[in-house]
């Protein structure tokens, strides 16, 4: 593979185009919803009305609008048709190029949901067929890594990451450009670059979707990553509860190995590089980095002490460069749109976008990209619809278990790190769950306390005991049982636990607690009064 | 080998830059607090109970594995960190069974001597009260559950020192046990060599010989370092 087969190859497969192209969505969440059947019923009905020179039923990624699925938009007419049953395809097919189809459902796709969003890493989500190389290599792709193997030094692609100001997009927000420097400059015989796929927050799917949706973005980042650091094998640890990304993936990769985009002598260069999955079983832990280190090494999934850190002694003892899915994803474009074009999106300090799976009580759930700033209230109200009853936004969860919930008199903040963090919550992967004025505060910190006592590895000794006995005490105060003293005991925990645990799941499990604790104190302090006051405990 | 010179407790402190500031603290006769350290065998930072402050870190390091820096500044003791291992040691006793009365480890016991050193002489949280197993199927030694911190000192100690490897993990958070083998009884793991190390590695009276009874379970801790010593520098100092 040369620039010229790449060209090649864009160029074909543009030419291929046909005039209307039909796009289906067959990721996870339509394809739950029967999309496949709504795929091959466009197939047949294009197929029976002899238009197969015309129109292109395409499977595509995740297109958004989750709550709607399936979906299947019409191009160049943009009209987009919602909840789709697989009988209405003739229907459909019917009416290209003319008005939609009459009795079928659509949504506006120049509604606020869409309209508001800005598609950086999401740009080909919905549009290239996931299973094909060719459909990437027709939107640019694999041009960047071209251009990284063939163009620059490692030294550049790192001082590129580095001006575009990204920042680690799995939680903590490090900055990226200086991890990759860090283990550029580190001296090993080997290292290794690992893509972190075990998204486990309940309520998150933004990793998933870009998986499903993708995937060769992630290999292309992951590839650009270790010519940058000087790595040679690739790492995706993907969770098991993930069949259709690890299929895609693997697909994706035994199509970039045939094109020689992977594997020995990339582009006729000396640089090698090849990805391997690694499928995780199903715990949370993992998702911390040496935790999932110690699984991709073979052994129990446990976190170790850091200092030192991945970057300086990871897999195997092996300088490793560690980057979350929607990190990766974010490289290619960098490179090819440049680290000015870049760093002009979002705010000073959060740079670029993020992607967000928006969920809970909330009209239009599924899966967005905004630039970092915006408004939280902007997402929530104007891109989410508000919540689908009429009733008020309570809180906003964001984070996961290690995140908090931002009460709605918060919600003008501005979505970047820092903003999110004085809130006392994180930007965390990307989950955002909206509750509305129903939701019971203490219910929501139990719920999250209760996720991290099942998922703690039971390795050090606060987070194995401390979130028992935490979940012990809300249950406690939810039963009407609790007493002044309990709270006290509660907030102690969490001040232990914050401070003491070994990983990331123990230091943050109280977060939750202390969100709530914070914005929605009087709730906790409502249960305590009604045992006071003899209010019966409900059976 | 560079030497590096820190502050502990506020005295200078001469160290190998590949020490841990607990070696260096236990050089110098400063004592911190520990439960899964044993001398011998790799660290792993799990109880927590070694925390100490570092100057200019906002977060706590755990000792056993913090090596050591020209001019760090640890403090081993303050207010908050006698707080916070006090509570871990409530953690800890509200967690499983243990109740040193009829406890064979009686009186030779690390998480006894922990809670009298750091002055923890009740326990505030709920106690668990859940049943946990004892397996007596081994010819010579006996494996309580009730008692066990899961400080993994067995586990490390006959994977490292031994390399039998018969004791592992199962489960995940409270449900987290040791096992031997693949959760065969003790007495059927065929690994076992029936060595004993883990029982003399062991800090409370999880794991046992068959006979001993209420306060006998004496530990003889400086056979690991004695082979431990002996292989690695070799050096044979009985």
């Amino acid at each position: 593979m040369v620039l010229n087969d790449l060209l090649e190859i864009k160029e074909r497969e543009r030419k291929a185009r046909k005039g209307t192209v039909l796009r289906c969505c067959v990721a996870a969440g339509c394809l739950s919803a029967n999309s496949q059947a709504v795929k091959d019923g466009l197939d047949k009905a294009v197929k029976e009305k002899g238009l197969e020179g015309q129109v292109e039923v395409r499977g595509v990624g995740c297109m958004g609008l989750c709550c709607q699925g399936p979906l299947v938009q019409e191009d160049p007419a943009e009209t987009l048709y919602v909840k789709v049953n697989p009988e209405d395809a003739p229907a459909i097919v019917d009416a290209l190029g003319k008005n939609p189809a009459p009795g079928l459902p659509t949504t506006d796709p120049h509604a606020p949901f869409f309209k508001k969003q800005m598609p950086v890493v999401l740009e080909n989500c919905g549009r290239i067929d996931p299973e094909r190389i060719e459909s990437y290599i027709a939107e640019d792709g694999y041009l960047a890594l071209h251009d990284v193997i063939l163009e620059m030094t490692p030294k550049e692609v790192v001082e590129n990451v580095v001006k575009s100001g990204l920042r680690g997009r799995g939680g903590a927000g490090y900055p990226t450009g200086l991890k990759w420097a860090t283990v550029a400059k580190t001296v090993g015989e080997r290292k290794f670059v690992i893509c972190n796929a075990d998204e486990g927050d309940p309520g998150a799917f933004m990793d998933r979707s870009v998986l499903e949706s993708d995937p060769h973005r992630v290999l292309e980042g992951m590839a650009v990553a270790a010519y940058a650091v000087g790595a040679s094998q690739g790492y995706i640890y993907v969770r098991a509860e993930y069949p259709l990304a690890i299929s895609r993936l693997q697909a994706a990769i035994r199509q970039a190995k045939q094109y020689g985009l992977l594997g020995g002598g990339i582009f006729e260069s000396p640089f090698n590089f090849n990805v391997e999955i690694r499928i995780g079983a199903g715990a949370f832990v993992c998702g911390e980095e040496t935790a999932l280190m110690s699984s991709v090494e073979g052994k129990r999934g446990s976190p170790r002490p850091r200092p030192p850190f991945p970057a300086e002694s990871g897999l195997w003892g092996n300088p490793t460069l560690i980057n979350n899915v929607e990190t990766y994803a974010n490289v290619p474009v960098i490179i090819r749109k440049g680290a000015e074009w870049f760093s002009a999106i979002g705010t000073e300090k959060s740079k670029g976008t993020k992607v967000f799976a928006l969920a809970g009580k909330i009209r239009n759930t599924g899966l967005i990209e905004v630039p970092m700033g915006v408004p939280l209230r902007e997402i929530v109200e104007e891109m989410g619809g508000g919540v689908p009853d009429g009733s008020e936004v309570k809180a906003v969860q964001t984070g996961g278990p290690s995140g908090g919930c931002i009460p709605a008199a918060a919600l003008d903040i501005p979505v970047d790190y820092e903003s999110l963090a004085k809130v006392g919550s994180i930007m965390g992967s990307g989950g955002m769950i909206v509750m509305d004025e129903d939701t019971n505060m203490v219910d929501v910190a139990r719920f999250f306390m209760e996720f991290c006592m099942d998922e703690s590895c039971g390795k050090c000794v606060p987070c194995r005991t401390g979130t028992v006995q935490m979940h012990q005490l809300l249950d406690k105060i939810i039963q009407k049982r609790g007493a002044a003293e309990d709270l006290e005991r509660l907030e102690e925990l969490c001040d232990v636990v914050k401070n003491t645990s070994l990983c990331g799941l123990g230091q943050t499990a109280p977060n939750p607690v202390l969100s709530t604790l914070r914005f929605f104190r009087h709730e906790y302090l409502e249960l305590l009064k009604q045992r006071e006051t003899g209010a019966q405990p409900p059976a | 080998m560079a030497a590096k010179t820190l502050t502990i407790d506020g005295r200078l402190v001469g160290a190998h830059e590949n020490q841990t500031v607990l070696e260096a603290a236990s050089e110098a006769g400063i004592k911190i607090p520990t439960l899964c350290h044993l001398d011998g065998i790799a660290d792993a930072g799990a109880c927590r109970l070694c925390l100490v402050e570092v100057a200019g870190s906002p977060r706590l390091h755990p000792a056993c594995v913090l090596k050591v820096a020209e001019g760090m500044e640890i403090k081993t003791q303050s207010e908050r960190l006698r707080k916070y291992r006090r509570l871990l040691l409530e953690l800890l006793f509200a967690e499983r069974n243990h109740v040193c009365a009829v406890c064979v480890a009686n009186g030779h016991c690390e998480l006894q001597d922990l809670a009298m050193d750091l002055g923890m002489d009740h326990v505030r949280y709920q106690y668990r009260f859940q049943p946990f197993a004892v397996d007596v199927t081994h010819r010579l030694f006996g494996l309580d559950h009730n008692r066990c911190v899961l400080c993994t000192r067995c586990v490390r100690v006959c994977s490292e020192v031994e390399g039998a490897h018969t004791w592992d993990m199962e489960g995940r958070g409270a449900k987290a046990r040791v096992i031997t083998d693949l959760k065969q009884p003790w007495g059927e793991a065929d690994s076992c060599t029936s060595c004993g190390k883990c029982v003399h590695g062991c800090p409370t009276g999880a794991l046992f010989f068959q006979g001993s009874t209420v306060g006998e379970m004496e530990r003889d801790r400086t056979r690991l370092e004695f082979i431990v010593t002996a292989r690695e520098k070799k050096q044979w100092i009985a």
